[in-house]
């Protein structure tokens, strides 16, 4: 069937601020299908309540409301469009049940609205886990022994049943939500009542615990004609126990033999099919029995876009949503064009000859105290993939795009040898078990052992086995002696130049440039749907070590964005969001972009974002060689957050061109010192400040400045470790404990002013000229990361006085810096006095709340700037300025529940809301403003 | 780890380099590459590949080992194996032995850790070609020698070397439907399907008349998959042409399709590549479904000849390149496919076409039924 004609205006729900198992692939999925609908002349009308999303754009959709994601936003926009049809499974698990409760409330059918993508009673049946288990066994599909309970008694009745260990699932919850493995009865109590109550509708299932059984997924396509496609099998690393979000998986499967795989197969045909008739995209996940049976049970089938198939089409090159979202209005499979080859049809499945490995990002540093163990509920914040010819490849690219501070996968000198600690380690795993398993292999734990532990796959635990083999080959040879074989065997298997030199003993240039006199080059293959059956039409690339490069450099002049990397608290969508805004500027401006990322949520890493996508680590040694392969005329580092920030001072002095702002500039404000002296001399005040090394110079320093102080290293993200202490032996505490885990750092101290008012401005500036693109004003007094303030745009009570300084200020800072590109600055206020906190020279995670706010394209502005095309002058600005827009800080504490909600400099939000108030006396910012103290730690 | 190095040499002359797997020797043929990501085990032992050189794209291969209820015949039928990553060792509790065991087992010579990418490619520009892989003889030139004497799959007959010498039997002789399977190398599974659906199976060899199978009595009429030209096998073509005469149920898959349509006057040609994997989609022109699809060949029926041929109708399109997939006899209970609706390896989409062929037996029994019936009632 072709498309539906009588869907003229379609309403896309998006998935709200960022939080644990709802992040940016949401985004990207919501853009997908906003310009997927559009290219068919529907008109599309968008609401979501996250401004730093790019799908919010003006130029995404045709009205796009900032609204709450709430009942009566979407019978506002009803009220006000004639909206045919809703496409609710683009906005994870928040639009779905958005979309169900407006059915219920019957508020589809009143404006005659027809849900598209997924029908209501398939989510129904999905998250309903007593209707699905009687569905399951009605088709024949094998689920694990289990049952639901809807108090308390009915738990612990079904509990006596089945024994421990067991699995606690509360109904219709987000990222697994409360789910549990109970070991023992003594814990029971507890998660029971946790379970039920986190449950909307309060019932849990108990499923008996299928612990080291191998974990599966598949993402699926079907069409109206009931066509059905399998796009991507994932295999997780980590087995049955761990959330999928927070399992190492790989695609494609790589321990699974074509008959079981057909089984699985067909065994998620038949749930799709079972589960109500709708066109679009689903997610099914399976176990399989690691015994010669290979038994297969379903564990679960989600109707909708998921973050697994937002890795799919990175892994694959087959855009889902974009797909599922012709599928919606009526498109057949068949009718469509596969959109990497453009010749051939998209009823098909895609085949890899390459190997992807993602890894999650977690963040427990932000939550002390919280138990760090992996299990059922997902604790990561985002995530990495990497791309290679073979699993071991992928592996270590994606160990290099973490930014943990390691090289790899092991050969950088950090080790654990405690062999205590690995073996407590692999049987509880947390975040670092897979270097601990790599480090128990090397340490000479028996092989056995390991496997016991973790009930990891064999051929996985070889895989890595065989590295430690490389290594000690490796290890024997010198940087003059090392034969080519070995060094092209080292790259092939993803070696980093610096994991080699440290094999070596010798320093990562030595090994590039020993490594090029050898002729050893990386070279750059197609991601293309279709393992070269085709030509591909799509530049979609990533790096190995082998014979023929596939990249071909075009004359045309170019310029590279690199990317912020995985989503992690402190640098999350906002940051994706400029480097995409970067991207389409600089296209705008008629050069070719490239860009370099390794996050598979993000929109930078949808292939049709930028001219030519490289995948590969934000990793120094993979950008050189990219930049000696490409030439381009500059690198815009602003953007992508610190990660792209910090490696300006290296591509500054291997002589390669810094767009905007310069090195020495970045340097400028991050060196405090050099800073203060800037501003010393701009006759601008800062808070009495010091730089200490060791404990005893803070306690000296401390008489001089006075408490309270704020403590915190120099060159950290998001507030990292920084916190005010208002004695002496909370300071000698805090900056022992910091020297102890980041040595050798830097440790700042700064006189911080009690009961200050903290504000900040964003401005653009040519180095010449400077725009103050806004003004925000936190709601908390100083003390809580800007982060985690509550803001508003402009500022609700800062006299003309404050005004005018900040205003005065921000214009002598960014003239200064002789910045050209963005700028964010720090104030705190006190007694109509305005100080400097800090400055940055980059884009902030304010700037797209201001371009949402005011509607008008900052990031694109400011790119034009910075590559020289446009000066400040040249823009007319028009801001819409209207009542105040407040910033709403996010948290997931949920996914923590032993950690209490406390706020201090040490930012712990995974994402923002924006929320529109006419006057002051609107009663939601009464409310917080109302509350500003009741957060802040000691 | 002890490596062996190895070479590959292509008709043009292009070299790749890399490590020695399976048997130590040297091994020539028409290279091709499957893209299929799982199933390697099913594709390396279908007779179809006999003397073909394989290419896997997929990354890795010999992850789980081999298994002995995974094998389409008794021994690996491809001429020689050439991957990116090859594991000596595997995991999978019920797998009985390693891929590298099975290689030397069944003499099969391989290469791997060269960039089959790049590979791919080139062949994918410069098509079909022979080539040869040694990991005895490193010198190019010498291999080069050798390859001059490898004949062109074009023209070249290849049943003969995988039918079976003797008839044999397979299934329950009590079973419903009594089927007369040619063999011109047939997969396991195309057996298995058939008894699966209540089916009693004599496998016939390659050349076997009509009369020789109307001696079973048959209900309907198979024929296999196999390798080689099917233009070059005028025998099974004029044998085939009579049993479509004959009135029998017949289904035809693959080489055993392209011999139904040269049986009928239709023509066939030699393919650039060829399809070879198991995510190939196809449409059923008469249901407007699709199907995603194992297929391996290498030659195709004309949509020219079809087109041309008013006493035939085509069933089933390639959606990728437009290629014929599947045809029908207008008037007759004949039909065939191009693609593998055994599967194995592959997706089970199109396991309908057995159902569709029992289907025809059922109706073919009922009307010959009601024929003898009708004999009867005139008689009296």
């Amino acid at each position: 069937m072709p498309k539906d004609n009588s869907l003229k205006s379609v309403l896309i729900i998006g998935s709200g601020p960022i939080v644990i198992g709802q992040a940016c692939e949401f985004d990207y999925s919501g853009s997908q299908a906003a310009r997927s609908l559009r290219e068919e002349g529907i008109e599309v009308t968008l609401i979501n309540s996250n401004p730093a999303t790019i799908m919010t754009d003006p130029t995404m959709a045709h009205n796009v409301y900032l609204l709450p994601l709430e009942v009566e936003s979407i019978e506002l926009i009803l009220k006000k469009h004639k909206i045919d049809a809703v496409l609710p499974t683009m906005g994870g698990q928040t639009a779905l049940n958005l979309a169900i409760k407006c059915d219920e409330l019957g508020i589809w059918k009143e404006y005659g609205v027809k849900i598209i993508g997924v029908d209501i009673a398939a989510i129904e049946i999905t998250e309903n886990r007593e209707s699905f288990r009687k569905l399951m066994e009605e088709i024949g599909v094998p689920m694990a022994p289990q049952a639901t309970a809807k108090s308390f008694l009915e738990g612990k009745g079904i509990a006596q049943d089945f024994g421990y260990p067991l699995c606690i699932r509360p109904s219709y919850t987000l990222g697994g939500s409360g789910a549990a493995i109970v070991y023992e009865e003594a814990d029971f109590d507890k998660l029971l009542d946790r379970g039920l109550h986190l449950s909307p509708i309060h019932e849990v299932m108990l499923d008996k615990a299928l612990m080291g059984w191998k974990e599966y997924e598949l993402e699926l396509l079907r069409d109206n004609n009931d066509n059905v496609v399998i796009i991507c099998s994932i295999e997780n690393f980590d087995p049955m126990g761990i959330h999928t979000g927070d399992s190492i998986t790989v695609a494609p499967a790589m321990t699974l033999s074509d008959t079981t795989f057909q089984k699985m197969r067909d065994m998620a045909i038949k749930m799709m099919r079972a589960i109500g008739n709708f066109a679009g995209g689903c997610n099914v996940q399976f176990a399989v029995s690691p015994d010669e049976k290979e038994d297969i049970i379903a564990i679960e089938i989600n109707p909708r876009v998921s973050r697994s198939s937002a890795l799919a089409s990175k892994a694959t090159g087959y855009p889902i949503a974009k797909i599922a979202s012709k599928l919606a209005i009526g498109y057949n499979l068949d009718e469509l064009k596969n959109q990497i080859t453009k010749t051939t049809s998209a009823l098909f499945e895609p085949t890899l000859d390459y190997v992807i490995v993602k890894i999650p990002r977690w963040n427990f540093g932000k939550f002390p105290g919280t138990d760090t163990r992996l299990g059922l509920q997902m604790k990561s914040v985002g995530e990495v993939m990497g791309i290679g010819r073979s699993f071991q490849e992928a592996l270590q690219k994606a160990c290099q795009s973490l930014e943990i501070g390691r090289n790899g996968l092991g050969a950088d000198g950090r080790e654990v040898t405690d062999q205590n600690k690995l073996l407590y380690s692999l049987g509880n795993p947390s975040w670092d078990r897979l270097f601990h398993i790599y480090d128990a292999i090397k340490l000479g734990i028996p092989f056995k052992t390991i496997k016991e532990k973790t009930k990891i796959d064999d051929w996985f635990l070889r895989q890595i086995e065989e590295l430690i083999k490389l290594e000690r080959v490796i290890e024997k040879y010198r940087i003059d002696d090392i034969p080519k074989d070995l060094m092209f065997e080292a790259k092939q298997k993803g070696y980093a130049d610096r994991q080699i030199a440290h094999l070596l003993r010798c320093l990562e240039s030595e090994v590039y440039n020993k490594r090029t006199e050898m002729g050893i080059r990386r070279v750059y293959k197609l991601v293309d749907t279709c393992a070269a059956e085709f030509e591909a039409q799509t530049p979609y690339y990533y790096s190995t070590f082998e014979a023929e490069n596939e990249s071909v450099v075009t004359p045309k002049k170019k310029i590279v964005v690199l990317g912020s990397g995985p989503n992690r608290i402190g640098q999350g969508i906002e940051f994706d969001y400029s480097c995409v805004h970067g991207v389409l500027a600089a296209k705008e401006c008629g050069y070719e972009t490239i860009m370099i990322n390794c996050n598979p949520e993000t929109v930078s890493t949808d292939f049709d974002t930028a001219d030519k996508l490289y995948f590969e680590p934000v990793f120094w040694e993979h950008i050189y060689d990219i930049i000696q392969h490409e030439k381009p005329v500059g690198v815009i580092v602003q953007l992508g957050g610190q990660t792209a920030l910090k490696l300006a001072q290296k591509l500054d002095r291997y002589g390669i061109r810094i767009l905007g702002t310069s090195f020495d500039a970045l340097d400028l404000a991050e060196d405090r010192g050099r800073f203060s002296n800037l501003l010393k001399e701009l006759g601008i005040p800062y808070p009495k400040f010091g730089v200490v090394e060791s404990a005893e110079q803070a306690l000296e320093l401390a008489t001089d400045l006075g408490f309270p102080l704020l403590v915190r290293p120099s060159y950290v993200l998001g507030g990292q470790k920084m916190k005010i202490v208002i004695n002496k032996e909370d300071l000698e505490h805090h900056v022992v404990d910091i020297l102890n885990e980041m040595p050798e750092n830097q440790i700042l101290l700064d006189h911080f002013l009690t009961g200050a008012i903290e504000a900040e401005a964003d401005a653009i500036c040519d180095g010449k000229d400077v725009y103050i693109i806004g003004i925000m004003q936190h709601i908390e007094p100083a003390g809580i990361h800007s982060g985690d303030s509550y803001a508003v745009l402009p500022p609700y009570n800062l006299g003309d006085l404050v005004m005018h300084q900040i205003e005065e200020i921000t214009n002598k800072i960014a003239v200064a810096l002789r910045t050209v590109g963005l700028i964010n600055i720090q104030f705190a206020i006190k007694d109509d006095k305005v100080y400097v906190i800090e400055a940055n020279p980059r884009a902030s995670r304010t700037v797209p709340f201001i371009a949402k706010a005011y509607q008008e394209p900052y990031v694109n502005y400011a790119a034009k700037v910075m590559l020289g095309e446009k000066k400040v002058k040249d823009f007319k600005f028009a801001p819409v300025k209207k009542g105040y827009a407040i910033k709403v800080p996010v948290f997931s504490y949920e996914k923590f529940p032993d950690v209490n909600k406390e706020l201090g400099p040490e930012m712990k939000s995974t994402g923002e809301a924006i929320r529109f108030i006419d006057t002051l006396r609107d009663s939601y910012f009464q409310k917080i403003y109302s509350e500003r103290n009741l957060y802040l730690s000691k | 780890m002890d490596k062996n190095p190895a070479v590959l040499v292509l008709e043009d002359g292009t070299v790749f380099k890399g490590q020695a797997i399976g048997k130590i020797g040297t091994t020539s043929g028409e290279i091709a590459f499957n893209t299929g990501m799982t199933g390697y085990q099913e594709v390396f032992t279908d007779p179809s590949y006999f003397k073909q050189i394989l290419i896997m794209t997929t990354a890795h291969i010999g992850n789980y080992g081999v298994h002995p209820g995974e094998i389409e015949s008794d021994s690996m039928k491809i001429a020689g194996l050439v991957t990116k990553k090859f594991s000596p060792g595997f995991s999978r509790a019920s797998a009985n032995g390693s891929l590298q065991g099975f290689m030397e087992r069944d003499a099969v010579v391989g290469i791997s850790d060269i960039d089959t990418r790049a590979l791919v490619r080139h062949i994918r520009h410069k098509g079909a070609m022979n080539a040869i892989i040694s990991s005895s003889e490193l010198d190019v030139e010498k291999l080069k020698a050798g390859l001059k004497t490898v004949p062109s799959m074009d023209g070249l007959e290849l049943s003969s070397f995988v039918t079976t010498e003797k008839p044999y039997l397979a299934g329950n002789e009590s079973a419903g439907y009594r089927v007369a399977l040619v063999d011109f190398g047939v997969k396991r599974n195309i057996i298995r399907c058939l008894v699966e659906r209540d089916c009693f199976v004599k496998v016939f060899p390659m050349n076997t008349t009509l009369a020789e199978i109307n001696q079973f009595n048959p209900d309907g009429i198979m024929l296999s998959n196999g390798p080689g030209d099917p233009a070059a096998m005028p025998v099974a073509i004029a044998n085939v042409a009579e049993m479509v005469k004959s009135g029998t149920p017949i289904f035809g898959i693959c080489l055993g399709h392209q011999i139904l349509a040269l049986s009928q006057g239709l023509k066939t040609a030699k393919m650039h590549n060829g399809h070879r994997g198991i995510n190939h989609p196809i449409k059923n022109l008469l249901t407007g479904k699709g199907e995603i699809t194992s297929q391996n060949h290498g030659f195709m029926v004309t949509k020219e000849s079809i087109d041309k041929n008013s006493e035939i109708e085509m069933t089933h399109i390639h959606l990728n390149d437009e290629t014929v997939a599947g045809m029908c006899l207008k008037n007759k209970p004949v039909f065939s496919v191009q693609y593998h609706p055994e599967a194995s390896a592959g997706p089970h989409d199109s396991r309908y076409l057995f159902d569709q062929f029992i289907a025809n037996m059922a109706e073919a029994k009922m009307e010959g039924r009601d024929r003898k019936i009708e004999k009867v009632i005139s008689k009296k």
